[in-house]
Order: C-alpha cells, then structure tokens, then sequence
C-alpha cells in the first residue's frame, strides 16, 4: 500500500527546465509546491571535462529512470519497430536537462505562431502541406514577448538583440520579432573562423549574427563567466556558467521556503478522484510507493513521458488515459529535422578544441517565412549555425570526405593534418504535425516496473525533405564562400526516431477538439491538470525549443498563481 | 583491478603453444609494413614489453588478436606511434569488464569469427599474416564481406574502431593514450579547465602548447569509474 502525504497545492512532475521555472512564480506568490525529480541534485563536482564520460558513455551515470523507458520508434504505423536505442536522448537530475545542453536560448520567429494564416494569406490555403494537422498558435509572439523577457533574465541569457521595440539593430538578427530590451548580457567571445565565417555571409548578401546562449559571457547573478573549456557539449558547467534551472529559478524558488524538491520520486502515475478531477500523484522511491495528494498537477517531463504519464493514468472519468477523452494525447507530435547537416574541409586550421556550441554565428535569412516562398515548393525554413566545440575523439571520428579510408596509415596522415580543419553544420529546419506521426504506448517494451514505453510512429514527409535540400543548398554555398575545399552533406530524414527537440503530444489551442490544453497551458477536460513542456507547442519554427517552453511554463505558473482558487481542486 | 585468473594463464599458454614456437615472442612472426608500403614499424616485441600486466577480461588469445588489429588500424609509421603505444587495447580490456561490459559478448565471438575467417580466407591465424593480409582481412571485415559473423562483420569493425578511437584519444584516466600520444598526433592542445581570450588567440597563432593533462589530475571533480 503506498503511503499517502500530505497534501500540497501543487505538485510538479519532473524539475527540469520548465518544472524548474514553474516553481518559482508559484512559490513566490506563496504557493505551497512540491517538485518530484526522478534523478538527484548534482554539482559542478560532477562535471569534469571528460569526453569518454559525457559524449561515448551517457553521462551521467546517476540514477536514470529515463534510461529505463526509452521510447521505441519507427516510420509509420506499418513500419517495423526500429533497434531501440540504449540512451535516453534527455536525462534525470535537478535541472534536468538544462544541466547539460547545448543551451541556445532563442525565441521564436513571429510566423511561427501563425503558420496557417500566414501561409494563406501570402501563398494560399494550397500551400499548406496535405494531411498536416498545422494550426494557428491560440496568441501570437506579443503575448509570449515578456514571459520569454522574464526567462531571458531570470536564468541569463547572453546575446545580441537585432529588434528592440520595432528599432533594427544590424549586429543581431534582423528577422526576429520586436522584444522590449536588450539581451541581459552580450553575446559569447568569437573566434578567427566564427568572425571569418560572419564575413563570408555578409559578402554573400546575408545577416549573420551570434546566436543567444543560457551561458554567462560576464559574470551574472553572482555566478561566473564561461570558460570556454569545450566541455559543454552533453557536459554540465564546472564554473555554473551554464544557466540550467539547477542553479537558477530551482534554488530561488527554495529560498522562498514554499519548494519541496524530492529526488528519486519515480512518478507512475496520476490519480484522478471521484469528481473526476486528477487529485494527486502516485511515485515510488526505491521500491516503496508513495502518493502525494495536490490541488493542482502539473506535468513537466519531457514531451515522450508527458504522453506516457497521461495514457498511462486511466481512471473511470478518463478510461483512455488522462484528459483523453477527445484522444488528441499523443498526436500532432513531430520532432525537429535536426539532421541533415553539412559539413566541410578547409585548408587552414578552424582552431575549435575549445568553446562551446551555444558559441557561433547563425545565419537566418532561409528560415520561416524570412524569403519568397511563392517559386519553391514547401513553406518554412531552417537556421544555419556553425559553432566552435571540437574534441579528440570525435575529431578523430571525424568525415574523411571520401579522401582516404576510415583507418590505416593514409587514415592516420589524414586525421594528423586535418583534424582542426573540419567544420559541421547545424541546421534546424521547421517541422510540421501530420496526421499519420503520432505517440502511443508500445505493445510490447516495458519499463522494470511493468508499464509500457512510449512509441514513436513519425517521418519527415516531402516539406520537411524539400526544406533540408534547399538549406543544405545554401550552407555549402556558405561554406564555399569562406573557403571550404571539401563539402559532404548527411542525409535527408526519413524516420524520425527518438529526439531532444520534440513537440506535440499535448497540443495547446482553443479547440478542445484537436488540443489537449487550452491557451494557458491547463487541461480541457480536467482543468486543475497543467502541462508544462515543448508537448504543447504546435509548431517549432527553426531554433531550439527551450527557451519557448521555459516562458510558455512561466506563463502557464503566473496564470495559475492568480486564478488557483479557481482552478484548484476542492477537496471531494 | 582484477587478476589474470589460473584459467587465462592455461589458455594463453595453449594459444601460444599452438600459435608459434618461440614462447616468448609470441608476434615476431609477421613482417611489419605500413598499409600503403610505409616504414616498417618497430618490432612488436618492444610494443610487447610495454604491455602485459594481467589482463583484466580478454583472454590472452583475444589480446593477440586485437593487439593485431589495432596495430592495422591506427598504424605505428612515419607520422609516430599509433594504437600500439597508446595501449588502446589496455583501454578496452579495461573497459570491457566497465562501461564497456555490454560489449564483452561482441569481442568474444568477433575475435573468434575474424580469426576462424582469416584461416579459412587467408589460410592462417590472423597474427600470422602479413599487414597486408591483415589489411585485406579488415577490409573484408570492415565492408561486411567477411563470413562466419555473428550479424554483419561490419558492425564488429565499426565497434572496434569506435572503441580503437577511445582507447587512443581519449583521456588516459581510462588506460589508454599512454604519454598523450593520441593527442599529439592530432594537436590536441589538452585538457584545461579555462581558457582565456589570449590563450584562444595564441592557439589561433600555433602558439599555445600542449599541457598534456588528464581531467582528473586536480582534485577540482568527483573522479568517474576509471572502468
């Protein structure tokens, strides 16, 4: 029998990078919360500059229930199940993830909240891709504007603003939509390569600026500068220049003495009560079960197990899972085309050992909406970005460019002289819903407790291969500007597996017909229910989802602080 | 660390029996050759020396083998030492009762399919081949043309180059890039835990040297498995 706590107003499932900043306007509206997290706290003890540990061996090796339900995949619903992978793309701990990503911290582009309007209006109703179940964002960048200005502060972000107030500023990015001020720090340092890959864009006609990062370029909050070791891909920061929740909104919400943080709560579900209202959540810790009884749930983890944990809690009022009565749980899902990058040889060294990949240029002038669509064949785009973060094995993995064999002596003469030579781009290309891609429960993999994994059933389809070739065109001439000598290109997605940036799931809109929240991130069919997480987002547009979901779960929190009488359970 | 088991010690004995003559030279038997017709390349004997504390998890048999192969993949030449002095194959007999355990099954049944394959293409025991052989036999392997595999051979070469590239480049807290040979190789400037504005531009003017240090010399972080 599990043992049933006292109640709380609201519990978070997961303290990651959105559970993480929930907490902290609750709480400091007096807010009694209490956050389960799978995995424990760690410190910048823990986050040694090791490549073996953080890139080759799934780093960390502290307690990973994720580990443990990693979803399975496959293209469609009449494919085969593919090899399921042995690790989770995201992680447990205090922080979550945010410990140790890559931390880009952009906003979305104003056409990305109005997809369908937008392309109506300039292209027609023709252009939208058939069988995409794409709708228009419920509010557009204005609404979000000072949740993504209160994240941007709250946590740090370092950057160059291109639009403050309708003002274009050439250093920044002179597609992004209008924000109030200016980033709270400066951009990362450059280097040689990143200012010589600037100039080749600008002499091409284009608007390079460097990209924002949830990394400190100065000191901020108390908290150190980067140190641009090179370390901070998949690794967390040993100085806490990396602004992850952990030592962020997590420990201001602590100070507020309203923050419970219990780790090694593994939730397994979410119990709904006679009234048919969710009225707590179940966890276990090392063997011993638990139920924590709370006003209000708020569910936090990552788009894969916020599906999960929603089909896996079945109660009399929602038999199908929670909130599913209208079974939009699990649909609308994509996942960003991250793939498909290029990657290029250059005749001089590119000097990459050290930085990080939140430190580059970007490039955004073939993203979104920012160019005539009205000759090409598909609608949206994708961010071109080159980074410095380089380290010995992977350089020593690296793309020979069909020059010599993968090892042996030519191999090694190769590597000796162009292991500081090779450069790749990340392209992150807009995705969009479909009604064939989708997240269900797998039939047959479990996790150790005896519930179903989530599955994958998604591919890319013909705008999302159309947009990588068209950009993959357009870096190789970027490229080709700075003086690469050698290009090769990965190939275009077919499957979309397992991802970071993945989305939908618990789509948010005005409609709870094709929606699972509404436009304040809570249920439509069990409104003390909140969903926190790029699970509710309806469109990616071309840049990391972080920073939209941190002010989308900011926003969700400040409305439930001022309406939590009446969202909030009464006791039944 | 564990020790070579009373077991192990029986069966290298045997496989050297079997393999060669002369007990305690047991790799002296094959002409060394860089793959395109470079150097020759020291004498495995002092490569021997160097090596040979107990094993940890391969039999000794396995060891000869994969000493073999690495000696193919990343070759000892004129660009200087390779996977041989680096000791990756300590690295992976390290690892394979660790962070590699998973794969301890692979080389198990890899190694034996690659020798079985060599003998029965090549007409000897992959150690007695010529490097050119040798070469010919990873080639097949690599491609996935070798026969007698468990699944297709090529998923065993891209394991055992994988784990090649950790035991070379990586950082030699885990018991391979013995003295920062992998990173010499490729310029690798080191390990630091900071690295000012200045120091990025002396590396931008081939001015910055290598400081050839593991990530766990300083006290500054938890040490991780060394497994």
């Amino acid at each position: 029998m599990a043992t049933t706590l006292k109640e709380t107003d609201v519990v978070i499932i997961g303290l990651g990078a959105v559970g993480g900043v929930a907490a902290l306007p609750l709480t400091q509206a007096g807010i009694e919360v209490v956050g389960l997290e799978a995995g424990t706290w760690l410190t910048r003890r823990d986050f040694a500059p090791d490549e073996l540990r953080n890139n080759y061996r799934g780093w960390p090796q502290g307690v990973q229930k994720a580990n443990q339900e990693i979803p399975t995949s496959r293209a469609t619903a009449s494919s085969p199940t593919a090899p399921r992978g042995s690790i989770h793309p995201m992680q447990n701990a205090v922080g979550g993830t945010s410990l140790h990503y890559w931390a880009q911290s952009w906003r979305l582009n104003p056409w990305d909240f109005k997809v369908v309007s937008e392309t109506k209006r300039r292209y027609g109703a023709s252009r939208i891709p058939g069988g995409s179940t794409v709708e228009d964002w419920p509010f557009g960048l204005d609404e979000l504007e000072p949740y993504y200005d209160k994240v941007e502060y709250e946590i740090g972000v370092s950057g160059q603003a291109g639009n403050i107030d309708g003002k274009l500023d050439p250093r920044g990015n002179p597609f992004e939509g209008p924000r109030k001020r200016a980033y709270p720090m400066p951009p990362l340092r450059g280097t040689e390569f990143l200012e010589k890959m600037a100039g080749a864009a600008r002499s091409l006609g284009w608007h390079p600026f460097p990209g924002p990062a949830a990394v400190n370029s100065r000191s901020y909050q108390n908290r150190s500068a980067c140190m641009y070791h090179g370390f901070c891909n998949r690794g967390g920061c040993h100085v806490d220049a990396k602004n992850s929740t952990a030592v962020t909104t997590i420990p201001r919400a602590q100070a507020t003495g309203k923050l419970k943080v219990v780790t090694r709560a593994h939730v397994t579900t979410i119990e709904v009560g006679s009234d048919g209202m969710p009225s707590g959540v179940n966890y276990v810790t090392d063997g011993t079960e638990y139920f924590q009884p709370a006003k209000v749930v708020l569910v936090a983890s990552f788009t894969y197990e916020n599906t999960r944990l929603l089909l896996l809690s079945k109660s009399k009022a929602f038999p199908d899972g929670l909130s599913n009565n209208h079974h939009q749980v699990g649909r609308h899902y994509f996942s960003h085309h991250q793939g498909a990058g290029v990657s290029a040889l250059f005749p001089f060294n590119i000097n990459a050992w050290y930085g990080l990949p939140a430190q580059g240029i970007a490039v955004d002038n073939w993203a979104d909406d920012n160019f005539d669509h009205g000759p090409l064949d598909f609608i949206g785009g994708g961010n071109l970005w080159v980074y410095s973060d380089r380290r010995p094995i992977g350089a020593a993995g690296m793309n020979t460019f069909g020059r010599v064999p993968n090892w042996g002596s030519q191999w090694k003469a190769f590597v000796k002289e162009n292991a500081d030579r090779s450069n790749n781009s990340y392209i992150q290309k807009s995705t969009l819903p479909y009604e064939d891609n989708f997240l269900d429960l797998d039939p047959v993999a479990k996790d150790p407790l005896g519930y179903p994994v989530c599955r994958v059933t998604a591919e890319y389809k013909e705008n999302e291969r159309r947009i990588a070739a068209f950009t993959q065109d357009k870096m190789e001439q970027w490229y080709r500007e700075a003086g690469a000598i050698a290009i090769q290109r990965a190939p275009v997605g077919g499957a979309m597996g397992v991802s970071t940036h993945a989305y939908g799931g618990t789509r948010m809109g005005d409609n709870p017909e094709t929606n699972v929240v509404n436009r304040w991130g809570f249920s439509h069919e069990a409104p003390n229910l909140g969903v926190l997480g790029a699970s509710v987002m309806g469109t990616s547009g071309a840049h990391n989802p972080t920073l939209t979901a941190q002010a989308l779960a900011w926003r969700t929190a400040e409305h439930l602080a001022k309406n939590f009488n009446a969202i909030a359970r009464r006791r039944s | 660390m564990t020790f070579i088991s009373r077991r192990d010690l029986l069966k290298r004995a045997a496989v050297l029996g079997a393999a060669t003559p002369v007990l305690h030279e047991p790799d002296v038997a094959r002409p060394f050759q860089g793959r395109d017709g470079g150097p020759e390349r020291p004498a495995l004997q002092t490569a021997a020396a160097v090596r040979r504390e107990p094993l940890e998890n391969l039999t000794a048999g396995e060891m000869d083998i994969l000493d073999a192969v690495v000696a193919r993949l990343i070759p000892t030449d004129a660009n200087g030492p390779g996977a041989t002095e680096a000791r990756a194959t300590h690295y992976i007999d390290r690892a394979l009762g660790g962070a590699l355990a998973s794969s301890r099954p692979a080389y198990t049944s890899g190694l034996a399919a690659l020798d079985r394959y060599a003998r029965s293409s090549r007409g000897a025991a992959f150690t007695q081949l010529s490097a050119t052989d040798q070469d010919s036999v990873l080639i097949d392997v690599e491609t996935g043309a070798a026969t007698g595999f468990t699944g297709s051979s090529a998923v065993f070469f891209a394991l055992l180059l994988n784990h090649t590239h950790q035991g070379t480049f990586g950082d030699p807290y885990y018991g391979g890039n013995a003295n920062f040979i992998g990173w010499d190789l490729i310029s690798y400037p080191g390990v630091r835990t900071m690295v000012t504005a200045a120091e990025q531009q002396q590396l931008e003017k081939h001015a910055l040297k290598p400081n050839h240090k593991s990530a766990y010399e300083t006290d500054m972080f938890t040490k991780a498995s060394g497994d």
